[in-house]
């Protein structure tokens, strides 16, 4: 599995402030922590509080990169705030994200190539979140085509089915455990998936319970990578012993401690 | 229409262990031997790095051997009642890259020597022999933990490799390995699950996972031989996908198996036949280190393995 560490976000009032006083230890130390939890890659977003993202993401970019070379998922949804990170970007980089408008991919698709990043496409249009598994499946097929017909490779495409909250659409959970499964036959090489995982459980009581739960799902159904909050040690073990039952790593009596050790 | 040959490319890496330290590392070996540091399956040498080939150790015994048979005796003749004669013969006629040590006289069923008879007999082929050296316990836990903590104080600094740790006994071993600057070997009983159990064990003791052989526990060729390849065959996987807690390299003791078949007691020739299939069919599953005994069958291997590498 491969995780994005989802804590250096604007939306948390201590990433906020330290955004807004230019405090580098705070997001420094933020970024460690989550490494030593486990993540592989780090979301950088400056929330929506952000008055100047222009500025402040590539100030999160040089912060975070002064002491990783973890790549670092630039998250927002307006491709010139991504545009001013990848500039300054060192590190290797992920967009996140595009959604399945024409018009967007057009403009995410050739900035990803430009700079070699990998981009998390995620399965929503102008008219809105789909509703159904075959509305995501039409939406990431059109990513999909999008993306064969600007020449991009397919390897560094991530295609998010976008999770909602269980409080707000809980019939659509089954649906999006389905999409992940078939996701993975929509093409060759077999396309990435993503989930922002903390949506699943957004406004919820047991927050914690519902994202690990969900997440040994969608593990089962074949996801290979999801931005979530890597100190959730609760989180993690479920996401080491998922993938230990399902064998993809070799048992043994400490296994979450081998596998830590990886 | 060309067949196209699929390359598989691999994230992980097998550890290199070297063993024997030369002058400059402040032992007094004439060489060190280094094997891992492979990126790719056995012998797929279009996949990835294959820096360092399988190699050879002679078994030696620290008492005359016993109950060996007529065709072992008849190679070395005299030297087999001759513990340092044997060590010599092995380094200086048979060219042996490596000598194992096995204290078989420790063991209480087979003489009972003291440590200190031991720890004698490790320094003295110290000073006999200048190759690197692998020094095996007689697989009595109890007096294992008295004889091998002496043997290697007695071979501080000369980076030998020293056996074996099991799950249920792998303290007093790790921490003499640790204090004297071996490697250590790590044996689990054809079974991937505790081999890397113990790889934690040993490393959670502070003695790196970069200073550990696995030794899977083989049989001889129609004894089981496959169950130890499909297990060094997983590990093998799982390492260079990236689990370095099995990124060890493999030690097979082949020459105890061999010559305990009943095939190799049956004719001559036969014998020599059985340990040689029996190493290179390990050499396929990515063995690093042979422990074998006659001579004519390290030839034979060794001829085998500068074939595969002749590139």
């Amino acid at each position: 599995m491969f995780i994005i560490g989802e804590l250096i976000n604007g939306m948390y009032i201590k990433i906020a402030a330290a955004i807004k006083e230019r405090n580098q230890e705070v997001i420094q130390s933020c970024a460690k922590s989550q490494i030593a939890c486990g993540a592989d890659a780090l979301d950088i977003s400056c929330g929506t509080a952000s008055k100047d993202p222009l500025k402040d993401m590539p100030w999160l970019v040089e912060t975070v990169q002064a002491i990783t070379n973890k790549p670092l998922c630039l998250d927002s949804s307006k491709p010139k705030v991504i545009a001013e990170g990848l500039k300054v970007s060192r590190n290797p980089t992920i967009i996140n994200s595009t959604t399945a408008d024409a018009e967007k991919l057009d403009l995410l698709l050739p900035l990803a190539k430009q700079y070699k990043s990998k981009l998390i496409g995620i399965t929503i249009d102008a008219k809105g979140i789909p509703q159904n598994k075959d509305q995501r499946l039409e939406l990431a097929a059109f990513i999909l085509a999008q993306a064969q017909a600007h020449d991009f490779p397919l390897e560094n495409l991530y295609l998010d089915p976008i999770v909602m909250p269980v409080n707000v659409a809980q019939n659509q959970i089954p649906d999006i455990l389905e999409t992940i499964a078939e996701l993975r036959m929509l093409s060759a090489p077999r396309v990435h998936t993503l989930i922002g995982l903390s949506n699943v459980s957004q406004g919820a009581k047991h927050r914690s319970l519902l994202n690990r739960t969900f997440l040994t799902m969608a593990v089962a159904s074949g996801l290979d990578s999801a931005i979530l909050d890597p100190e959730d040690k609760e989180l993690l073990d479920a996401l080491i012993t998922a993938e230990l039952l399902l064998g993809k790593n070799i048992y043994c009596d400490s296994f979450l401690e081998a596998y830590r050790k990886k | 229409m060309e067949t196209q040959l699929i390359l598989d490319k691999w994230p992980g890496a097998i550890s290199v262990v070297t063993i024997g330290a030369c002058a400059a590392n402040g032992g007094s070996r004439s060489q060190s031997v280094a094997v891992g540091g492979q990126t790719a399956m056995p012998l797929l040498f279009k996949e990835g790095g294959i820096p360092n080939p399988p190699r050879i150790a002679f078994e030696v015994w620290d008492v005359p051997a016993i109950d060996f048979n007529p065709e072992l005796i008849s190679a070395y003749g005299q030297a087999l009642k001759d513990p340092l004669a044997w060590a010599k013969i092995c380094a200086e006629e048979f060219k042996a890259d490596l000598l194992c040590l096995k204290l078989q006289g420790t063991h209480p069923d087979f003489g009972d020597r003291s440590p200190a008879q031991a720890a004698k007999f490790v320094f003295a082929v110290l000073e006999a022999v200048k190759i690197p050296l692998i020094i095996i316990g007689s697989g009595d836990d109890a007096k294992d933990n008295l004889v091998l903590p002496v043997c290697s104080e007695a071979a501080r600094g000369q980076r030998c490799l020293i056996g074996s740790a099991v799950q249920e006994n792998y303290k007093t071993l790790t921490a003499s390995v640790l204090a004297d600057g071996h490697s250590i070997i790590a044996e689990s009983p054809i079974d991937i699950n505790i081999a890397k159990q113990l790889n934690i064990l040993i490393s959670d003791m502070g003695l790196s996972l970069e200073r550990i052989l696995i030794d899977p526990t083989i049989g001889a060729l129609g004894y089981g031989l496959e169950y130890a390849y499909s297990i060094m065959e997983r590990a093998r996987l799982a390492a260079l996908a990236g689990d370095k807690t099995l990124a060890c390299p493999f030690i097979c003791f082949v020459g105890q198996e061999s010559w305990r078949t009943k095939e190799a007691q049956a004719a001559p020739r036969q014998g020599i036949i059985w340990e040689t299939l029996t190493a290179t069919s390990l050499i396929q599953a990515g063995a690093d280190i042979l422990v074998m005994r006659h001579p004519q069958a390290a030839k034979n291997v060794s001829r085998h393995i500068a074939d595969l590498f002749k590139r």
